[in-house]
């Protein structure tokens, strides 16, 4: 299976299919409705979102707290049809990969394809499975939303499918 | 009378709980290891290999089996006979919030629906409480993620309807939203009653072991002839393609009025998760 390196880059994308199952490893942001919500009212009102995006890949997740010892709970995917209307402002910003579970809406799946773009989905309910995958993971904004806050995780050899690009 | 007290349904709830999220229903894990027989695709079968490896590894380490550690909902089934001692809902509350403490378990409620501030505690649970003859009690935990509750819908019908728009309509709801709610899915189906009365039952009915059937014939019919329209859709095992996209079809039903058919579905993913126990 191919293994892909993050930050992702268009050169990257370029040789994804769609269909095609790959190992990501490196680093992600994760975000998710609350997070999301926040990150477009802070451009709305003209101010900056707290990290930059550009390059980035987004996991849609909420993981379980960490108990001692653990790097991180259980942490699968969550719908990303829920992010569908804050997505093409992030991809305007240079978000680059998505990864989450179902499908896209057609105004998503063009604005992706038009940004050269990448979402990916995985597996959906393995969360104690993919909590293996991950390497390292830290708060780095919107810490207050608690199980919503956005986190900076490490992938090992994280899998997903390549749904859009 | 029967006394038991309070702190004694705060220890249960806690443990059922905990549990639910760790240890995947035995009938579950079955249904998914028969539906691992029957898939030929490769990537199917792979997707159900990791669903089950996911449920193993969640007991052995005791790691919730899906982050989403869900809304809380508690039925307890009191026996007329008893007497509890003390204060039965802040015993719930507290046995959810010890579970969710000390299980390390994801927080997912907000106070508000709109104002939407989480309150850190996964409370409140949403909790049913039913008098039945006896002297036992009754309770079952149910730990509802909401990728699939999303995914749940409710029509009224004509009482002239026929049977296939009933098929029909559980069909569109997998075939636009069922990629979403984690598949292989268990599905919930209440039929009758009032609007609410359908939509408990729909929920209730995902307590039903996965691969029994109803009682009365007609409805096992109708269960079967749902299932096999669903698994014709091909979504498949977390959506990749596949003969699995639900595990099973369980119909709970209730009269009716003369001018209502009311029919409510709840989906649940695969990680269908509940514990229970008598007291
Ligand atoms: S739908 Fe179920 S398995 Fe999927 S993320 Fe939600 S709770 Fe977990």
């Amino acid at each position: 299976m191919k293994r892909i390196y993050l930050p992702l880059t268009k050169d990257i994308i370029k040789t994804l299919k769609p269909g095609q199952e790959v190992l990501l490893n490196g680093p992600v942001l994760t975000g998710r409705d609350a997070a999301h919500k926040r990150m477009i009212e802070a451009l709305r009102a003209g101010k900056r979102f707290p990290l930059s995006i550009k390059g980035e890949t987004i996991y849609y997740t909420g993981p379980t707290p960490a108990r001692k010892g653990q790097v991180i709970g259980s942490c699968g995917p969550t719908t990303s049809a829920r992010m569908d209307p804050f997505t093409p402002v992030l991809l305007k910003h240079g978000l680059l990969g998505m990864i989450g579970k179902g499908e896209r809406s057609k105004e998503v799946t063009r604005a992706i394809k038009k940004s050269e773009a990448v979402y990916f989905t995985t597996i959906g309910g393995a969360g104690a499975y993919l909590s293996e995958k991950v390497e390292s993971s830290k708060v780095v904004a919107y810490e207050d939303l608690g199980a919503e806050a956005m986190l900076r995780l490490v992938l090992k050899d994280f899998p997903a499918i390549v749904a859009i690009r | 009378m029967r006394r038991v007290g309070a702190g004694v349904i705060q220890k249960t709830v806690r443990e059922l709980c905990i549990k639910a999220n760790l240890e995947l229903r035995g009938d579950v894990l079955s249904a998914l290891r028969r539906a691992k027989k029957k898939e030929t695709s490769a990537r199917a079968i792979r997707m159900l290999d990791i669903i089950i490896y996911n449920a193993l590894i969640a007991k052995k380490k005791r790691l919730p089996i899906c982050q989403d550690t869900g809304m809380v909902v508690v039925y307890l089934d009191v026996g007329q006979d008893v007497l509890i001692k003390g204060d039965l809902k802040k015993a719930v509350e507290k046995g959810v919030l010890d579970a969710y403490r000390e299980g390390y378990f994801r927080k997912s409620i907000v106070s508000d629906p709109l104002i939407r501030r989480n309150t850190d505690t996964n409370l409140p649970p949403v909790i049913y409480t039913r008098i039945v003859p006896g002297r036992k009690i009754g309770v079952s935990v149910v730990v509802k993620g909401f990728g699939c509750e999303n995914a749940s819908r409710t029509k009224m019908f004509r009482p002239t309807d026929p049977m296939s728009l009933i098929q029909d309509f559980v069909a569109d709801i997998i075939k636009e939203l069922g990629s979403k709610a984690c598949p292989p899915m268990y599905i919930g189906i209440g039929i009758g009653g009032t609007l609410d009365k359908a939509v408990s039952l729909s929920k209730e009915a995902t307590l039903r072991p996965v691969g029994e059937s109803s009682k009365s014939r007609h409805i096992a019919r109708l269960e079967k002839d749902i299932l096999k329209k669903l698994n014709k859709l091909r979504i498949g095992p977390m959506g990749v393609g596949g003969k699995t996209t639900a595990l099973g079809v369980s119909i709970l039903t209730y009269p009716t009025h003369i001018a209502g058919l009311p029919v409510a579905v709840n989906i649940s993913c695969h990680a269908t998760r509940d514990a229970r126990i008598t007291i």
